[in-house]
């Protein structure tokens, strides 16, 4: 009965501590697509990196590298959140 | 050798290939057809997920169309990038740990239902279908363009060659296909993309080149927004949609790619819960290294047309525009008589109409490269669009003979009968979708924005709820669905058949197109499901603890056969 509990609890900490990662992931994921390459696009675009206006940047290129890096991250940090609450395959 | 001989020796060559691996993978189970066996490495899945999910529009039209949108493009890049993040953050996980065939195997389990089942496999069924008629249409558009055959003949070759390894091998045979289809459409897609680059920037790698300097030292980019401000257009690098807008219409392509069917289904193939979110990234990788180069594709295109062709005279216009003037897709009419060609944006003045597509198909000519690569061009959009119509026939396939046939009408059949009834349906699914690509409805394009719309307003809500609120029922879930899908289905069909000549700005709800209104459905269903369920019965204890048994990773047996 002792373990039971243990592990409910130990259980709904793992997911408590995903939920955590998902909601900082994807508060990038949203700032890096509707914010920057959307909302202050106009803002963004009176910078510049080169040929490019940053803000156009971000909305053709930038968000995807952005994606891309924050898929890689959620699977390395997931392997390892999954390692330290022993719930790993 | 001429572009006609290369384009039969390739396009030849490659659909042997696809044969020789379908005849090499067939399936010999239900397990192997649905789901490939479980065995899916998460890199070969990647793999098969982007020629997937790259659709033939995505290959011959997407850059095309971005470069007469400009900014306005940006929708399309980034809403069919970032359903990526939702899929791997919130759904392929879970569901693979989840561990059966379809998404409606889901819908109907974790509702505990079979009206959340049916309706699950009808829409499932309905998006599939209108996504695959476009699909079949790209593969007899490219055969008459390079084969120079009729393009019912086209879609007729395409059939046959999707049947011999969708029905053969399933899952698995498309599995391997995919690899090798993708293989051939992103060689396809760079070869000509890297020597425009050289050529205009002087840098090899297209991503840089588009933000590079032209040979006079202006930045491409600057160069492009002041000639098509001259020439009475929108700088490309400002958009003339409401900003609502673009964020509603990128939202329900996010949403959407994440809600679609044959997207999803891809992620109950691999062994593992981690395999799953590594393939995702997968996936997004061989993705992006297509929708990076697109942009920069589109921008040399609408560079090139511009200083090739306005302000020449006729009869010293390049050869590559007289062969591409002779298929219809450049149109040129002096109006004016002066023997020279005029761009503008002003319809009464200008006298040059160019086809999206070309900025694609017309690249190796352009950049002067050999027969050999224009082939190439064609055997990659056929990858395409046989790679995606492949996944959707399977779809279908699935929906029939697993969750119509084996979950509701007749559960008491053998897995080789069901077997049977799924190469059965496939061939039907095939038969159907190349009626369409023969005959297509008036309205493709249309519906292909209907499959996002519904997607993003059906499945998505749903699903996200049945894995993250314990406390989601039956009577929530088919309510919302319902809601969703008959909000957004009569929002399309009020502006696009009802009243085509409403559909714009000053009569849309909050100035949100039709092309955005899933992501409202999708508002829409999540608001009812939560207020539904809240005066509903919660589900029963053994859905509770389903729920929390697909949370864990820990567990997952390769997809159950029940």
């Amino acid at each position: 009965m002792n373990n039971l509990k243990h592990e409910d609890h130990s259980r709904s900490a793992y997911w408590r501590a995903n939920i955590k990662i998902l909601a900082g992931l994807l508060i990038i994921w949203f700032i890096s697509s509707f914010l920057f390459g959307i909302v202050f696009v106009k803002e963004l675009n009176q910078f510049r990196m080169g040929g490019f206006k940053i803000g156009f940047w971000f909305a053709q290129q930038g968000s995807i590298y952005v994606f891309l890096l924050i898929i890689f991250y959620y699977v390395w940090r997931m392997n390892k959140l999954d390692k330290e609450f022993n719930v790993d395959e | 050798m001429d572009i006609l001989t290369w384009t039969y020796i390739i396009v030849g060559l490659t659909f042997l290939l696809y044969i020789v691996i379908a005849i090499k993978t067939r399936a010999s189970s239900t397990k192997e057809f649905y789901i490939a066996g479980g065995g899916v490495s998460p890199l070969v899945n990647g793999i098969a997920t982007a020629a997937d999910w790259m659709s033939a529009a995505s290959f011959i039209s997407m850059a095309g169309l971005i470069s007469f949108m400009g900014y306005d493009g940006s929708v399309y890049l980034m809403g069919w990038t970032g359903g990526y993040v939702l899929l791997a953050l919130l759904l392929a996980p879970y569901l693979r740990k989840f561990g059966k065939y379809t998404v409606p195997d889901f819908v109907g389990d974790r509702y505990y239902s079979q009206t959340a089942r049916l309706v699950a496999v009808v829409a499932a069924i309905f998006i599939s279908f209108t996504y695959v008629a476009g699909q079949m249409r790209g593969v007899g558009i490219v055969f008459s363009r390079f084969l120079e055959v009729d393009i019912n003949t086209g879609v007729i070759i395409g059939m046959i060659i999707v049947v011999f390894y969708a029905v053969l091998g399933g899952m698995k045979g498309i599995t391997y296909t995919q690899v090798a289809q993708y293989c051939v459409l992103i060689f396809a897609y760079m070869v000509p993309a890297i020597f425009i680059s050289l050529q205009l920037t002087g840098n090899p790698i297209p991503q840089l080149g588009f933000g590079g300097t032209l040979n006079d030292g202006t930045y491409l980019l600057d160069k492009v927004d002041g000639l098509l401000t001259e020439l009475g257009f929108l700088a490309y690098t400002s958009g003339s949609k409401e900003m609502l807008d673009m964020f509603f219409i990128t939202a329900a392509l996010m949403v959407g790619t994440a809600g679609l069917p044959h997207v999803i289904v891809r992620f109950f193939t691999v062994p593992k819960v981690k395999d799953a979110r590594k393939s995702a990234g997968y996936a997004l990788f061989f993705i992006a290294i297509l929708y990076t180069t697109a942009p920069a594709v589109g921008v040399f295109g609408i560079y090139n047309m511009i200083t090739n062709i306005n302000g020449q005279k006729i009869e010293s216009l390049p050869a590559w525009v007289q062969n591409w003037q002779k298929t219809g897709l450049i149109t040129i009419e002096d109006k004016n008589q002066d023997g020279m060609i005029l761009y503008q944006k002003d319809k009464v003045k200008n006298e040059l109409t160019i086809d999206k597509d070309i900025m694609v198909l017309a690249n190796p000519e352009i950049a002067g490269l050999p027969n050999w690569v224009v082939a190439l061009v064609a055997a990659g959009g056929l990858a395409a669009a046989l790679s995606t119509a492949a996944g959707l026939l399977l779809v279908i396939s699935t929906a029939i003979s697993r969750d119509l046939l084996k979950n509701a009408l007749a559960p008491n059949i053998s897995e080789k009968s069901e077997l049977l009834y799924a190469r059965i349906s496939a061939v039907f699914a095939v038969v159907v979708a190349g009626y369409f690509g023969v005959n297509p409805p008036g309205f493709v394009a249309e519906v292909v924005a209907f499959a996002f719309g519904l997607a993003a307003a059906s499945f998505f809500p749903i699903i996200i709820m049945g894995i993250f609120s314990k406390r989601m029922n039956k009577e929530g879930a088919i309510a919302g669905m319902i809601i969703g899908l008959i909000f957004t289905l009569g929002y399309l069909i009020y502006f696009k058949f009802m009243n085509p000549e409403l559909n714009n700005k000053d009569h849309w709800w909050f100035g949100i197109s039709p092309e955005g209104i899933g992501t409202l459905g999708m508002i829409l269903n999540f608001v009812v499901s939560f207020i539904i369920s809240k005066f509903t019965p919660p589900p029963p204890q053994h859905i509770q603890d389903l729920v929390e048994e697909i949370r864990i990773p820990r567990g997952a047996t390769s997809a159950i056969i029940h």
